[in-house]
Parts: C-alpha cells; structure tokens; sequence
C-alpha cells in the first residue's frame, strides 16, 4: 500500500511538471509569426482551411480566390482545440514547413520514423549491457591487479570520449578504411533484413560503446563494495565457492542498483541520441526532431518535444520506483 | 624510595621561589598548520593522473589564448585555392608525416599536369613533392592490358600551379616591379587561347595548369600530346621579336629583360599577358602571388601560405579557428560556471539555511526547471531572439537548467552544518543570519562547489559542441567559430581529407579526459572523509 501510494505521487507529479513544460512551450510556440504550409500542385489555400479547420486561424479574407489575410484565434482557445483534437481524433496537427511532410499528419510521420530509432538503441541495449556487466564483474573480482587497471583504462577512455568523435572514428575506420560497413543507413522498410541490419551496426556501435562504459564503471563500484561486505566472508565460511558466493550473494545486492539504470536505458532507448542519428544519416525521430528545429515546424515541435519530455520524465522516475520494488528495504521518499 | 620517607618534613632551604620565566607554557607547535585548501592542494598534488591532467588542461588554455594572436590569419580568412589543403610543418618538411603533402596514386594525365608544374618552375614550386614518384605497373589478366599508374606525393599547396587572373596595367606594372625587386618569377608566359585545352572552353579550358599541347577528346575531357621522347610540349604564346614594335601583344605584353627564345634562327619573345577588358590577364604561380599579394598589397601579416593544421573545406586556417574556437568554449563554459556558481550558492544557501516551506516551494520549482530539457529551451529562444543573438541564447539555456546541481550541492552542505554546535555557539553568541551563513556555514561548501563547477566545464564545453555541430546554434553570423562547427565542416570530407576532423576532435578528447582526470582528483581532494587518511 505504500509503495502504491508513493507511485501515484510521483505519477502526479510528473504529470504536473509535464503539462506545466508543455503550456509553456505550447504559449511560447503560438506567439511565433504562424507559416502556412504549402504544396506543389495543390490548392494554394489549401494550407489555410488546414490551420482554420484546427482552429489556429480564423475569418480568411479572400482575394480573387485566394486568402491574403486571416485572423488568429486567442493562445487559450487555440490551447483548447489542440487537446481537443489529441483527445478526440488523435491528431497532433499537419507539417508546415519541412517540404517533405508538408500537410501530412505529424503523428503518422512520427510513427513511420520510430522503428529505426528504437531498433538502433534496441540493439545497442542488448550488445550493451551484457559486455558493460561482464567486463564491470571481470574488473570488480580482479580488483587492483593488471585486468582491472586495462579495464580501466578502456574505460575512462570510452566515457571521456566524446560521442561525435567516436562516431567519427567508427566512420572512418570501420566504414571508410576498412570498408566493413556501408556508410550511411539502408532506406527502405525492411528492418529486419540482414543488409538493413548491416548498415546500422555503425550507429550501433556508436552508440553502445559509451554506455558499455557507464554500465562497467557503476557494475565496478558497485560489485567492488559488495564483495568487502561481512556477510561475503560468511558466504565463504559456509562453504561456498568463490564463484557460488559471487554469483549468489554478491551480484544479486550490486543489483539492486545497476538493474534500475538498466530499465531506465530501455525506457529511453525510444529518444535516441541526435548526434549519431544526424552523424550517421538515420531517418529516425532524432532527425525529424532536428529538421523541425531548422525548418521551425511547430506542430513537429510540438509532439517531439513532448515525446522526449516525456520520454526523460518516466525514464526518471523507473529508477526511483523500481528500487523499491527490487529491494524492498529501501522505501524511496520516506521520511 | 629513602627520599620520600620524611616527606612532610622536607627541609625549608630545599624551597625556593619560581621565577615566572621559567615556567614552561604550552609548547608552540614547531609543524605548520595546513589549512583546508593547503591539505586539498597537497591531496591534489600526489594524484599523478590529475597533475597530468592539469598540466594539459594549461597547455590547451594556453594554445587557445596565444595562438589566435601568433597566427597572421582570422577566422574569417579563407583562400579558394587552398581547400581542404594539408597540414605541413617545417620540422617535418623532409619527412613523409605532416609535410603538407597526399599520397596519390593516379594515371599518367593527372601525374603529368603535377609533374609539369614542377618543370615549368624549374623545381621551384613543384607540384609533386621533391619531382619523386613511382610507377605502378599491373596487367591485366583477362585484357593482357597494361596499366600505368603513378604514385607521388602531392603538394596540396603547389598543386594550384598558376592560375588566370585579371589585372589592371597598374598592377600588372607593380607585379613586374616586385619581380625585379626580390628575383622571384610570380608571371609566366600565357597561352593562346587556341592552344588553351578545348580553345579554353570545357573544364580545363581556364585551366592555367595546361601550358602544354593538349588534344580535346570530348568538351569534357582532353589528352595530352608528347612528343618521341615523351615529353610534354610547351604551347607559350610568342611573337617574333621583328613585329615587336607594332604587335601590342609583344610591345606591351612582354616584360623588360626577357630574351625570348630562338627558334629557327627568329628570336621570339613570350607573350606574358593576355588584354582584357582594360586590363590584362596574367598566368600567374599561385604560391608566389600569395607571397605577393599580402606582402605588397594587402601586407596583413601573412607571409606565405603555410597551414600548420592545414585548410578546411572552404580554405580556412584550421589552426586560427580551432583556437579562436578552443578560446571562445573555454571563455564561455567559464563565464557560465562562474554564473551558475554564484546562482546556485545564493539559491542553495536560502534553501538549505531557512529550510521548511522556503525550501519546499524553492525545491519545487527548480524540480520543474531541471526537467525542462535544454533542446526545448534553445530552440525556442532561438525562434524567440533570432540569429543574431546566438550566444545569449546559448548563456542563457546552458544557464537556465545549469546553476539547479550547484543550489543543491550547497543545500546539501548547509543541511549538515547548520546544527553544528559551532553554529549553534556562534547563534547564541548573537551572529546574525548573514553572518551565520557566508562565515561560518558557507565555507564548507566551496570545496564541492569548486569541484562540481571544475566538472561543469568540461560537460558545458562538451553540450555546446555538440549544438554547434548540429547545427542547431550557428555562431559564424558572429564572426566566432565553434569546434563543432570545424568538425561538421570536416566531415563531409571525412574519407578523403581526415585531417579536417582529426584536429578539433583531438582537441575534444584531450580536453574532456584531461578535465575528466583533473576533475577526479580535485573531487578526492576536496573529499573532507579522505583528509588526513594519508598522514
């Protein structure tokens, strides 16, 4: 019942901080000078009856059959229709001003390019973690001697690696040099074609060999504290091998807190990572996120912008909650 | 024991009267005391990885100062010609390492265009390094066909050779006297345009590269003639000595001195200019123009076109923009710590001292600030305030989420000093809150505040990269240039010119491991639970 309860507060809360964020960005949006999306071949005014029909416009002054001047609805009305439509049709506005999507529904758009985004991390969770933990476990029972400090080094070097110049490295070595890799993504729907998984091990690798990092160096500390603990010496004492008290004892506590960082990662493995989607040319939501900032596509920026708020905001709180749950001793929150 | 045994009966002439000199206080501790900071910077100092940290963190402080006012570039300086060229320092000019130079392996018409700016200069200016190339034989199997080809290193920047370029007579006359002065040849003979590749239409046709007889197989493409030895034949324009006096080719195109050559028992002298509208076209060596044009003309500074780091896509110093770029991150990421320090202590301190519903409600609202993510904030100041103010609009997001860890740093210290009993006696004693806060309860904070904000810089330097290399701030409207600017820049010609991208990512990673290390060490340093551990 506590834990329960817990969950629900900071359920409210993040749904608070949510909407707050969202009005912001959704008031300082609407005071931007509007555009009109247009398209080849198409009724030109076709783009004002869009806006009118979402109720962003109003009283469209006609000219020779062409709208020259409208009126703008208040921010709080246009508010209104724009949780209206969400809610009732599930339609989070038309692209403007990224020509390629112009007049095309944003949410459909964002649905087409979430599959290569959440395939790329996906991949790089699941090459990730294993090898993170592994080398953690390797360097944590090995501590001090000769494979430790090697892992260490790997691993300083991993995380002070900036992520564009490893993505660099990746393209010029595996991609240019040593030809392993195409160099930028397959297109194309077939996601689970073995050439289309081919292309994107680049950005994969890319994007794993930095939280490889992260998850040894946490699994290190962690594991190494661990393994001083009294009750491993009473493990050993009982009779158990080195590697049953290991396994047992001291991996299930370390646990405790590497599994919640884990499910986090899972959780945003949908967000990506914009630089190596613009670096390596995949046509996820990284990208589409980056051209509605260049081609200042509001409703883009809209839904974007709170997919990822979003996106942060739950990755967030699965830690907190998650480390009740995993060990029920600790009671987050409590006073 | 025999003396104690008449003790209450000690004789009076054993008493004497103590001289106050003699007694002996307290000893004066002889050791030093070492303060806070003095035991950190002596923890700090037995960390080797951290002084080598800091060391390097100096040296690229210091390139970034010095070097964009040793360098007679500017970031906004850029040369057509020398796009993309190599990075070529003196001390390795006889090396095959950092000599400005490419290895190319390429067939015979290409190597022969390098090759002949070689001979043309006399070895002066030669477009293949040292005129020293291989040749590449291999057959075939199926055709039983040989193909040649040549592998040299190419001069990336004397493979411009000499260029058409339009002058007036004043300059032309200049240029002349300039060659007199310093005995260098900056002119070379022009070609006709019949003999130019394609009658100087197609794509070599403005080619000044092709002094010699060429065949135009397509508008396109052309071959060159040799004659039976193999060599390549020279077509400079030339009219005989005899007209010289009525042919404004040769009365006004050829240059004082020049004797021309003989052939066929006719001297001949070479044309040197071309008229042109009312001016002439020279051919002229590249190199040696550059040498004279911002010696003699535009004298600002550059003597020669001598790129240590090399030129960027659009023929900019890669050097002049790293470290101007290098100087405005670091000018930058500390301008913001700065700020966000002196933020989050003021806030921090109001949190953690008042406590109860000040601390709530404050708590609260940076809660809701650190979830904004900074993209949403960028992009829409970027809408909101235009280009023009990129800077501000990156202060300000980096700002605006930056100074929330420091506040809680120093909340977290006051929570553990302010019912200190030290405090308490300073509180009974009549400190005020003032008083309370910034002497007695604050100073333990600047250890963790000094670490966290050695460790903001380096992420602020790392976020701001990033941006710039997405494009999503763009500094150049500022005249400053970013290292992710550079690196966007370069890694379009990633395959084929590493050396664009290879030197601001060096800088990158050295500077992000070299404040990684540094900023360890200080947080040890600072860690109030290891001080003393190590006597």
């Amino acid at each position: 019942m506590y834990m329960f309860k817990y969950v629900l507060k900071r359920l409210g809360l993040m749904l608070l901080t949510f909407c707050v964020i969202m009005l912001i960005c959704f008031t300082l949006i609407k005071l931007l000078p509007i555009s009109v999306p247009r398209e080849m071949g198409v009724d030109v005014n076709i783009g004002y009856f869009r806006l009118e029909q979402r109720g962003y416009i109003k009283d469209l002054v006609f000219q020779n059959g062409i709208v020259v001047g409208f009126t703008r609805v208040p921010i709080l009305t246009q508010l209104w229709y724009y949780i209206k439509r969400i809610f009732t049709e599930g339609d989070f506005g038309i692209g403007t001003t990224i020509a390629s999507y112009s007049l095309k529904p944003v949410w459909d758009v964002f649905i087409e390019k979430l599959p290569p985004t959440v395939l790329i991390n996906v991949y790089s969770t699941i090459i990730g973690v294993p090898i993170g933990l592994g080398l953690g476990i390797i360097a944590a029972l090995k501590k001090n001697k000769w494979q430790d400090q090697l892992i260490n080094i790997i691993i300083i070097l991993l995380i002070s690696l900036p992520s564009i110049v490893l993505g660099l490295l990746i393209q010029y070595f595996a991609c240019y040099k040593w030809g392993w890799f195409p160099i930028i993504m397959d297109s194309g729907y077939d996601y689970f074609s073995w050439s289309m998984f081919k292309s994107m091990l680049p950005a994969v690798f890319a994007l794993c060999l930095g939280s490889i990092a992260g998850y040894a160096r946490f699994t290190r500390a962690e594991l190494a504290e661990v393994l001083t603990n009294d009750f491993m010496l009473l493990a050993r004492t009982k009779g158990l091998t080195r590697g049953q008290a290991t396994i047992r004892h001291a991996m299930r506590n370390s646990m405790v807190v590497i599994f919640p960082s884990i499910l986090s990662e899972f959780i945003s493995v949908l967000s990506g990572s914009l630089i190596i989607e613009s670096m390596f040319s995949i046509p996820g939501v990284g990208r589409l996120y980056l051209d509605s900032i260049t081609y200042q596509d509001y409703d883009f920026f809209m839904l974007l912008s709170g997919f990822y708020c979003l996106v942060g905001l739950v990755a967030g709180i699965v830690i907190d909650i998650s480390y009740g749950f995993i060990d029920p001793r600790i009671r987050m929150g409590a006073k | 024991m025999n003396n104690n045994i008449n003790l209450p009966e000690i004789p009076r002439d054993k008493f004497r009267f103590v001289e106050k000199n003699d007694l002996s206080h307290d000893k004066k501790l002889e050791t030093k005391p070492v303060g806070y900071f003095k035991g950190a910077f002596l923890r700090f100092c037995k960390n080797k990885g951290a002084i080598v940290a800091a060391c390097v963190i100096i040296v690229l402080i210091l390139f970034a100062i010095i070097v964009p006012f040793c360098t007679p570039y500017t970031v906004s300086y850029f040369d057509e010609h020398y796009k993309s060229a190599m990075p070529r320092s003196e001390l390795f000019k006889n090396t095959s390492f950092w000599d400005g130079c490419e290895t190319k392996v390429q067939n015979k018409f290409e190597f022969t265009v390098q090759y002949a700016i070689g001979l043309e200069t006399g070895g002066k200016h030669n477009g293949i390094k040292n005129q020293e190339y291989e040749i590449i034989e291999s057959v075939d199997e199926t055709t039983g066909a040989v193909n040649t080809l040549y592998k040299f290193r190419r001069d990336s920047i004397e493979t411009v050779g000499c260029i058409y370029k339009d002058f007036s007579f004043k300059e032309y006359a200049a240029i002349q006297q300039y060659q007199d002065e310093h005995n260098v040849q900056v002119i070379y003979p022009t070609i006709d345009l019949a003999d130019r590749p394609n009658g100087g239409n197609g794509s070599y046709g403005g080619d000044a590269k092709f002094y010699f007889k060429t065949t135009p197989i397509t508008s396109l493409t052309i071959s060159i003639d040799y004659d039976e030895d193999g060599n390549i034949i020279p077509v400079y324009s030339k009219r005989p000595v005899s007209s010289a006096s009525n042919d404004m080719y040769t009365s006004k195109m050829r240059i004082e001195g020049e004797d021309g050559v003989e052939i066929d028992g006719e001297r001949y002298y070479y044309t040197y200019a071309k008229p042109k509208g009312a001016g002439v076209e020279l051919r002229i060596n590249y190199y040696e123009y550059f040498v004279y044009n911002h010696t003699q003309v535009l004298k600002d500074g550059i003597e020669s076109p001598h790129f240590l780091f090399g030129c960027d896509t659009n023929g900019r110093d890669i050097l002049t923009c790293l470290a101007s770029g290098a100087r405005f991150s670091f000018l930058f990421a500390i301008a913001v710590a700065v700020v966000n320090m002196i933020v989050g202590a003021i806030y921090g301190s109001i949190e953690g001292y008042y406590g109860g519903k000040t601390d709530l409600i404050m708590e609260r609202l940076s809660d809701i600030l650190s979830a904004v993510p900074m993209m949403i904030v960028i992009t829409l100041l970027k809408y909101h305030m235009g280009t023009a103010s990129q800077i501000l609009v990156l202060f300000i997001s980096f700002f605006l989420t930056g100074w929330i860890g420091m506040a809680g740093t120093t909340r977290m210290q006051f929570y553990r000093f302010k019912n200190q009993e030290y405090v308490l006696a300073a509180r009974t004693l009549g400190a005020k809150d003032g008083r309370l806060i910034f002497k007695h309860i604050f100073p333990n904070a600047i250890g963790t505040l000094v670490t966290s904000c050695a460790l903001i810089i380096p992420s602020m330097i790392y976020s701001e990269t990033n941006l710039t290399y997405l494009g999503i701030i763009n500094l150049a409207s500022g005249n400053i240039t970013s290292v992710g600017t550079l690196i966007a820049n370069g890694q379009g010609a990633l395959s084929t010119y590493p050396h664009i991208t290879l030197f601001p990512s060096v800088f990158l990673v050295l500077l992000m491991l070299s404040f990684n290390l540094f900023g360890n060490g200080l947080r040890d340093a600072f860690n109030p639970s290891l001080r003393g551990a190590e006597g």
